[in-house]
């Protein structure tokens, strides 16, 4: 087996007392596609934090590429080449669609490169491009804070596209998308597996259905059971603390 | 009509610069000088906290610095009556019996050295003190406590230092010379006025040059949602420390052309309410547009001189009235208000009108609101 793009061990998160991640190992394949499923409150926003160098994990292993990630600022983990969509579209609202996706698409991103270096027309087709596909382009010059909840999702996967990382992490990417969205993005994020790492969070069973990748289970900061969408279904723990209860949502 | 409104700021500088001095007095000139000079500290204020959200409440450490600079040499290189005393050193030195020049004065021989002492020294502490802030990630109301803190212990300092600095009487600089003319002449005041306005507008370039391109997409990042910054690969310190640095640098030029033009620099530049008083004039100008905040120092300062010159009790007040108006009902400042909406966006302060998006931002930001609901269970 090749190594993991992406291995945590045995890692636990332990705020004030509260265990929001407890003994967490996973690993994933380059360019596997991976779903994380699991009630509110499973840990799985903290799990991406713990990734992102956002949270230092109280205890346990985190590496990428076979080299350990822990302690590392969250502008180094993303130079390595981890980008992260937060479960809130965060888009800079007062710059335009454009130079969103230009800021983040920067290849060199010290102070000096920003100033007296201009993008490259190689930067700058790519950004269109990624644009067109997702139909941002005649929003171009509008600022994002303008623009409605689904293209703010939108923009902000975009943007992670633009910044071209190695593992691409989701959170929640069709929280208050519309049907019809939400089938596109489910297309849109089949695309990008394969090139990149993928890891979707998500409740909507139907999209994750519909991404038609290995499941994980979270549960009170626990992995559950992973699997299938249909062998996990069935699991009667699963059903218990998830399927369960989604009624009541 | 785009280009005229380019224009427009251009036409202001050529008019104060070549008919002003025709049709004011020289005391009003010279106020007006003292505006021009208060209006690049605002600028320097503008760039930290209109467009990176960087609240410094201690811009007077580096304004008082540059005018301690420009201060220090005038009194050295001066050999009149009024300003040297017997032992051939500034005069005030005699009050303390101190017969030798502390060091630090040294450099200050050199007018060239001078020259760029006015701002190499406020950046290069502006940037070490930064640097500590930024890099311990202290961000928001305690960053501004702070600076606040920061001004005080250079006020306390100063105002200590008699034997060194004259303590709280300050430097007089209106009787010292500067190419063989008396500081406080009418020819060499109408000469630094002039050389203000030409300040004034690199000032205005530099900050415009700074914030108008990627590098100014990621301040406005920065004030707007810093951890997202860091998430795309951003280190925010550099960036931070860039810009108070150089707003510092500001501050010390603003102050220097302040303290030549007002005769003195005194500790009283670092006190509490001066400082503040910097921002006041950027909110009233407009934050986050550059233009706004010269209008601010500018106006809210003419406006002091006939207020305290009518009533001088009363200024305190309509300066807290005139804040507490342009913040509810200005809060895009002169400026903004101007800019976009105008009359309407006032309206809607009384619920006449329907009210526009307003920026800034996080806290009112209902998506930003909403993510700690969110991961709370339901
Ligand atoms: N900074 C924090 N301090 C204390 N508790 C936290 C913090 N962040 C998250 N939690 C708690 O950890 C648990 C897991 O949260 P989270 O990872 O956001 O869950 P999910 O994303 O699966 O809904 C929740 O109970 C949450 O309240
Ligand atoms: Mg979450």
């Amino acid at each position: 087996m090749p190594t993991p793009i992406l291995e945590l061990q045995d890692v636990s998160v332990d705020f004030d007392g509260f265990f929001a991640l407890t003994d967490l190992s996973l690993s994933l394949q380059p360019g596997e596609l991976r779903s994380i499923i699991g009630p509110n409150g499973a840990g799985k926003t903290t799990f991406l934090d713990v990734i992102t160098g956002k949270v230092k994990p109280t205890k346990g292993a985190v590496s990428l590429r076979g080299e350990s990630i822990l302690g590392l600022s969250e502008q180094k983990i993303s130079r390595l080449g981890v980008g992260r969509k937060f479960q809130t579209p965060r888009v800079f609202n007062n710059l335009s669609v454009v130079r969103n996706l230009e800021f983040a698409a920067a290849p060199n991103k010290t102070p000096f490169h920003l100033m007296f270096e201009t993008l490259t027309s190689s930067v700058k087709d790519e950004v269109y491009r990624i644009m067109d596909y997702v139909g941002l382009a005649p929003y171009a010059k509008v600022e994002a804070g303008s623009l409605s909840h689904g293209q703010k999702q939108w923009l902000a996967i975009s943007m992670l596209v633009a910044q071209a990382p190695d593992v691409i992490l989701l959170d929640e990417p069709v929280a208050g998308l519309t049907d019809d969205e939400t089938a596109r993005t489910a297309e849109l994020i089949k695309s990008l597996a394969g090139d990149h790492t993928v890891v979707v969070i998500e409740h909507d069973m139907e999209f994750i259905r519909d991404l038609g990748a290995p499941v994980t289970v979270l549960h009170q900061g626990q992995l559950l059971t992973q699997g299938m969408m249909e062998e996990v279904k069935a699991d009667p723990r699963v059903i218990e603390v998830y399927l369960g209860q989604s009624d009541d949502h | 009509m785009k280009l005229f409104r380019k224009l427009v700021p251009w036409i202001l500088l050529a008019f104060a610069f070549f008919v002003l001095p025709e049709i004011l007095s020289q005391f009003r000139l010279n106020l007006f000088g003292r505006y021009f000079s208060l209006a690049i500290v605002a600028l320097g204020i503008d760039l930290i906290w209109g467009y990176t959200g960087l609240l410094s409440l201690g811009q007077g450490i580096f304004f008082a610095l540059g005018g301690y600079a420009i201060a220090m040499h005038l009194l050295l290189v001066t050999k009149n009556d009024f300003t040297t005393g017997a032992n051939g050193l500034p005069k005030f030195f005699e009050n303390y019996g101190v017969d030798n020049l502390p060091f630090f004065w040294e450099p200050f021989w050199s007018f060239p050295v001078t020259l760029i002492a006015i701002w190499i020294i406020p950046a290069v502490v502006a940037g070490l003190v930064g640097y500590l802030i930024f890099r311990n990630r202290i961000k928001g109301v305690y960053f501004s406590i702070i600076t606040q803190a920061s001004l005080m212990v250079f006020y306390h300092f100063f105002n200590g230092q008699q034997k060194l600095v004259n303590g709280t009487n300050g430097l007089k600089t209106s009787t010292t010379e500067l190419f063989g003319m008396i500081v406080g002449s009418d020819d060499a005041q109408l000469l630094l006025y002039r050389v203000t306005l030409i300040i004034l507008p690199f000032a205005y370039l530099l900050c415009k040059f700074l914030t108008s391109g990627r590098f100014g997409d990621a301040l406005i990042g920065i004030r707007d949602d810093e951890a997202r910054v860091r998430f795309t690969g951003f280190n925010p310190v550099p960036f931070k420390v860039i810009v108070f640095l150089v707003a510092g640098g500001l501050a010390g030029i603003s102050g220097a052309l302040y303290t030549v033009q007002s005769g003195i620099v005194s500790p009283q530049y670092m006190a509490i309410s001066m400082s503040i008083e910097m921002v006041i004039w950027v909110a009233v100008g407009g934050r986050g547009t550059l233009i706004g905040p010269i209008i601010g120092a500018v106006l809210v300062n003419y406006l002091r001189s006939l207020v305290s010159e009518a009533l001088p009790e009363a200024w305190l007040f309509v300066q807290g009235g005139l804040f507490i108006f342009v913040v509810v009902l200005m809060p895009d400042g002169i400026y903004g208000w101007l800019t976009k909406g105008g009359a309407a966006s006032m309206l809607s302060a009384f619920g006449i009108a329907k009210r526009a998006k307003t920026y800034p931002s996080l806290d009112l930001d209902e998506q930003v609101n909403l993510e700690p609901k969110t991961i709370t269970p339901k």
